[in-house]
């Protein structure tokens, strides 16, 4: 049994799951948010990547899609071991594929290079 | 004295949405004056995703949600000074400005958008008691310091009040091998979005201690120690309740308040609750030619309303530079039971199609209707399933239903 609390909408229903049946919904929407996150929970990861000699120092990364909430902190130690270059233009690709998630790791900024 | 034609103070998520409006709109000489390094303002910090799910129906990071709007800036032969400072305008709309490249420049604009945004309340605001070491800082300010200066707030952090920026910081600061050891938030409901309260604290275990607020903070140079006790319907401690929390930060995440040191050096009067000018229905000030639009007019929690108030904006002065704005009598739109504030506060009697008032309540609340009326008369009516303050809501209603020029009401009506 799982206690979730439903974030489709700002009503958050207090949902329990059990035996791949729903309760507590107020509307058809909290059954698949609820059979989602009983079963496979997703989520988007954001973080930033250390860039040199760019006009600002952390460059802002997301996954591409979503990814397994249960490899969140895996994903991003695999983020914090990068470093890159100025210049980064948005959408670039920082990390393919990370950990094999079929998901890559992009570049949410243009960060330019600092004139020196 | 240079002239212009529409003069955007801040270019950000609502000056950049006012800039492009206004040039689709027939507006050619155009300036943005904006005090950072890049276009794009608070947005760049937020690197977080769950933007523009209403204007691109995608949920975008917060540096990609700015781009697109700099994207479209930068197509256009609009005029943009980066690290530049109003320093004032006058009723007669000079623009009093300065940077590095020019020195003291006063500029004549046909018409004033301001779109400068909030700033957090400190500690100063609310008043914590106890020692005032360093490592208390606002969460928004560690968020700049660690999504784009890349610096550490701190080891083991402790987060008082629970807005959004708040709770997006305590996911933020555990990604970042930080220990949260909670949060705790005066009101007995949080003031965050739902969403967050799931998927930054749940989702980490981080606890949320509600009714609940600092009682003392230890420490001669840096932070040490917080006490942190429960507070009753008075707000007043009880006694036995206490927690200490080891800590070397502590981020205040405990509201947003319109910034708007320009329209006060002018005079203009803000407003006690929105602590934004007061605005008609087309978001024009006192003062003709004026307009405010984003977080300096009220603050928003979802940026995809502030790029549409920047829209009105541009669309309003750029009417405003061709006189087709609307001018004469007002009605006065006033805020209700339960409601703790109406935008616009004032529509001309004369506007045509369906008036959009914004507001917010002072306290959730569940099945309740909200209505907008004048004397007994009432004009529009919505029922709500549940309304929280942390969400703005917006009614709208048709001017053609009222009889006279009365004031109007929003108000909630319960059971």
């Amino acid at each position: 049994m799982r206690d979730l609390i439903c974030i489709v909408c700002p009503r958050g229903c207090h949902l329990t799951v059990e035996n791949g049946k729903v309760t507590g919904n107020f509307c058809k929407r909290g059954i698949q948010y609820g059979l989602q996150e009983a079963t496979n929970p997703v989520r988007m990861v954001t973080s930033t990547v250390a860039i040199h000699d760019g006009l600002i120092a952390r460059l802002p990364v997301v996954t591409s899609q979503s990814i397994p909430k249960s490899m969140m902190f895996e994903v991003i130690r695999e983020i914090q071991t990068i470093e890159v270059v100025a210049p980064i233009t948005i959408g670039t690709i920082i990390i393919e594929n990370v950990l094999n998630t079929g998901t890559n790791i992009i570049a949410t900024r243009t960060v330019e290079r600092r004139s020196s | 004295m240079k002239h212009v034609d529409l003069v955007i103070i801040g270019g950000g998520s609502a000056g950049l949405a006012a800039a492009i409006k206004a040039y689709d709109e027939g507006i050619q000489s155009i300036l943005v004056l904006e005090k950072e390094k890049y276009l794009g303002g608070i947005l760049l910090q937020c690197i977080h995703n769950g933007f523009g799910l209403t204007t691109f129906q995608e949920e975008l990071t917060g540096p990609e949600y700015a781009h697109r709007y700099v994207e479209e800036v930068l197509k256009r032969p609009i005029d943009i000074k980066l690290e530049t400072m109003v320093m004032e305008i006058t009723p007669d709309k000079q623009v009093h400005y300065s940077n590095e490249l020019e020195g003291y420049i006063i500029v004549q604009a046909g018409a004033i958008i301001c779109a400068t945004g909030c700033s957090e309340r400190t500690r100063g605001a609310i008043n914590i008691p106890g020692h005032r070491p360093a490592g208390i800082i606002t969460a928004g300010l560690a968020q700049k310091y660690i999504n784009i200066d890349g610096f550490h707030v701190g080891k083991r952090v402790f987060i008082l009040g629970s807005g959004d920026i708040g709770l997006i910081m305590a996911r933020r600061l555990r990604f970042e091998g930080v220990e949260v050891l909670g949060v705790a938030e005066l009101m007995p409901y949080s003031n965050g979005l739902n969403r967050n309260l799931v998927q930054c604290l749940y989702d980490f275990n981080i606890p949320l201690f509600l009714h609940h607020t600092i009682k003392d903070i230890i420490g001669q140079t840096r932070i040490e120690k917080i006490v942190v006790g429960e507070v009753d319907d008075d707000f007043q401690f009880i006694p036995g309740t206490e927690k200490e929390f080891e800590i070397d930060a502590l981020l205040l995440s405990v509201g947003l308040i319109p910034s708007n040191p320009i329209l006060e050096k002018l005079g203009i009067a803000l407003h006690p609750r929105t602590k934004g000018p007061w605005v008609d229905e087309q978001l024009q000030t006192e003062i003709p030619g004026i307009f405010a639009c984003g977080n300096s007019l009220h603050v928003h929690d979802l940026v995809d309303f502030v790029s549409l108030e920047g829209e009105k904006a541009g669309v309003s002065a750029s009417k405003y530079l061709k006189t087709e704005l609307l001018t004469g009598t007002m009605i006065s739109l006033k805020a209700g039971y339960g409601i703790g504030y109406v935008l616009p506060q004032r529509v001309h009697q004369n506007s045509l199609g369906p008036i959009q008032i914004s507001y917010r309540v002072i306290k959730p609340y569940q099945n309740v209707t909200v209505l907008v009326r004048q004397g007994n008369c009432v004009v529009k009516k919505i029922r709500k399933p549940f309304l929280f303050p942390a969400e703005m809501e917006q009614i709208s209603f048709s001017l053609s239903q009222l009889e006279t020029d009365e004031e109007v009401w929003v108000e909630v009506q319960d059971a």
